[in-house]
């Protein structure tokens, strides 16, 4: 039954409801899928084989009594080890939570149960979210399904969700969740083929997710294709009074409305985001995005953001900042690990059990958010980046007024080799070069393929639209989608 | 501004993470290029600029005053809210001697 692991939310849950093939079918089929490529690509920390299971059987006995499906009826999906899950092990991929059993369900996580979906396990990703390539989780590095043409080294999935973009486009899992800091879903999309959005922030809750950066922490949808994500925005969004920021919206159906006729619609190109020396195959497929969308009936501008080059070392203060005050929680006393020398002291465990349960990336920040944070440094560093943030988010709102959507490149390379940027922490951070902005400015975005580069591996164009119209970010999308036809899988060698 | 060894030792103990004297070393250059790199951001004219502190305009929800109205955040969980502590002790979180 290896032909149902092909197919995604849309087609599962329509071939569920018209009787084709049941949910405990898929269910079965992708387990199956995950207990076999899961020792090799490292995607999840642990598999829940039955908690698909069982919400599958629930799924076919509601739809044998007659009663209404969900918007995911019997959809497997592989769950971001970032959200809080009752009963099963929730890590953030660090040590310091290991064996941390929640005894509640993060907001996001119940609705997608609640809309018929079952989970395939939790997802692997960087510690605390805090990476590019999924080489900074305690559990190992998750390796990309793709390969270059003609070599077998093992390529990074993206960060920090590579869990989940491994999973989806290795085609063990139907979706993925993912959260959002400065780019963790669309670069790691962008990284292995498939589509991912991050919503405005505050359209899904954070209530029971691990916390980072809370001003700019955003879950959303990693899945096959434009459509899949519309649907599994549909379930993750909407508002939660558990979570201050959480907006008191109604969730749109952007699933239906769907259309990539583009007539009259204002796309813009920001040149500060063509770079010295910006890879040619990144540039080429810029190009092509840009042709499918006047092809789509667009008309193309040319727009300027003229702080796009403070956007990085901007992150790079609030994002540790807010990180070194969240992980502060992180004590040995409620929960986690402990570590408790002969004789110490309160304090003396503080500090045994945080260098011996944080990872070397996650102390990195830690230390530059307590750093920018600290008395005599606070205004030059901190209040200076939220100054300069209000600028950014300030060239996103003029930039609006002209036009409805902006294009750039996801990434600006493909997928790298698993050890090529992990001796210069800068090197990396500089990754997120595209995708930062738009979350500092708390606007929805998402990666969507393009094609492959001259190496064989995939490359994502990523579209940013005004705060609330997802819809306008999805539509373009679609168009993008439809003109690509982007059908390249990685060949299976696990 | 650059940061030496002293500051990152201050900086950890703030921060509570015990640092061996290798990783010190190894943090000291990999912060002063980290705080290079941010430190652009000095060139940037934010006279009359307010600081960012909402990215989507919201406002600020009182929950209704009732004790437990949502059971999930509600009280009367102690057994709970204790049962991933490293060192339960009759209901409570134990923790070393404080006073020394």
């Amino acid at each position: 039954m290896s032909e149902l692991t092909e197919l995604g939310i849309a087609a599962i849950r329509d071939g569920v409801a018209k009787g084709d093939f049941t949910a405990t079918e898929v269910a079965g089929a992708f387990n199956a899928a995950v207990a076999e490529a899961n020792p090799a690509l490292n995607a999840f920390i642990v598999t829940t084989p039955d908690h698909a299971l069982a919400a599958a059987a629930k799924v076919d006995a509601a739809r044998s009594s007659g009663q209404p499906l969900g918007k995911l009826a019997g959809v497997p999906i592989g769950m971001k080890d970032l959200f809080a899950t009752e009963g099963v092990q929730t890590t953030a991929a660090s040590h310091i939570l290991e064996g941390f059993i929640p005894p509640y369900e993060s907001t996001v996580s119940q609705k997608l149960w609640d809309a018929g979906a079952g989970m395939l396990g939790k997802l692997n990703l960087d510690q605390f979210a805090m990476g590019s390539s999924n080489e900074t989780s305690a559990f190992g590095n998750v390796i990309s399904p793709w390969r270059a043409t003609g070599d077998t080294a093992a390529r990074a999935p993206g960060g920090s969700s590579g869990g989940s973009s491994s999973a989806v486009a290795a085609r063990i899992a139907a979706a993925a969740t993912g959260t959002d800091t400065g780019g963790s879903i669309r670069q790691p999309a962008a990284f292995t083929g498939i589509s991912g959005i991050k919503p405005t922030y505050g359209r899904c809750s954070r209530w029971g997710i691990v916390a980072f950066a809370s001003s700019l922490d955003q879950a959303g949808p990693m899945a096959r294709d434009v459509t899949d994500c519309a649907i599994m925005l549909e379930a993750m969004a909407g508002f939660d009074p558990k979570d201050s920021t959480s907006l008191d919206l109604p969730v749109p159906q952007w699933s239906t409305n769907l259309s990539d006729d583009l007539k009259g619609l204002k796309v813009g190109i920001p040149r500060e985001y063509r770079l010295d020396g910006l890879n040619a195959d990144v540039a080429k497929s810029w190009d092509d995005g840009i042709a499918w969308l006047k092809d789509a009936g667009a008309q193309v501008v040319d727009i300027s953001l003229p702080h796009t080059r403070y956007a990085l070392p901007t992150y790079y203060i609030i994002a540790p900042a807010e990180a070194s005050s969240n992980l502060a929680r992180y004590d040995g006393v409620r929960y986690g690990l402990r570590e408790l020398p002969e004789g110490a002291g309160l304090q003396d465990m503080y500090a045994a059990t945080r260098a011996a349960g944080f990872g070397p990336e996650v102390k990195r920040r830690i230390l530059i958010g307590t750093y920018v944070l600290s008395a005599g440094f606070y205004d030059a560093y901190y209040t200076q980046a939220q100054k300069v943030r209000t600028l950014i988010a300030r060239d996103f709102e003029n930039a609006f007024k002209e036009v409805d959507v902006i294009l750039t490149p996801t990434a600006p390379t493909s997928a790298f080799a698993l050890g090529e940027k992990t001796s210069d922490p800068l090197e990396m951070y500089l990754n997120d070069v595209f995708s930062v902005p738009a979350s500092l400015a708390g606007l929805p975005a998402m990666s969507v393929p393009a094609g492959l580069d001259g190496a064989g591996l995939p490359l994502g164009l990523h579209l940013i639209g005004r705060p609330f119209d997802e819809q306008g970010v999805l539509n373009a999308g679609l168009a993008i989608e439809r003109r690509a036809g982007f059908a390249a899988k990685p060949a299976k060698w696990w | 501004m650059s940061v030496a060894p002293a500051d990152v030792a201050k900086i950890a103990t703030l921060a509570r993470i015990k640092v061996t004297e290798a990783e010190l070393s190894a943090m000291v250059p990999e912060l002063n290029g980290i705080l290079a790199w941010v430190e652009q951001l000095g060139e940037v004219d934010v006279t009359g600029v307010e600081p960012m502190t909402a990215v989507i305009p919201n406002h600020l929800r009182l929950r209704a005053d009732v004790v437990g109205a949502d059971p999930l955040t509600g009280g009367d969980i102690r057994d709970k809210v204790l049962a991933n502590a490293p060192a339960p002790e009759h209901g409570f979180f134990g923790v070393p001697k404080v006073i020394e």
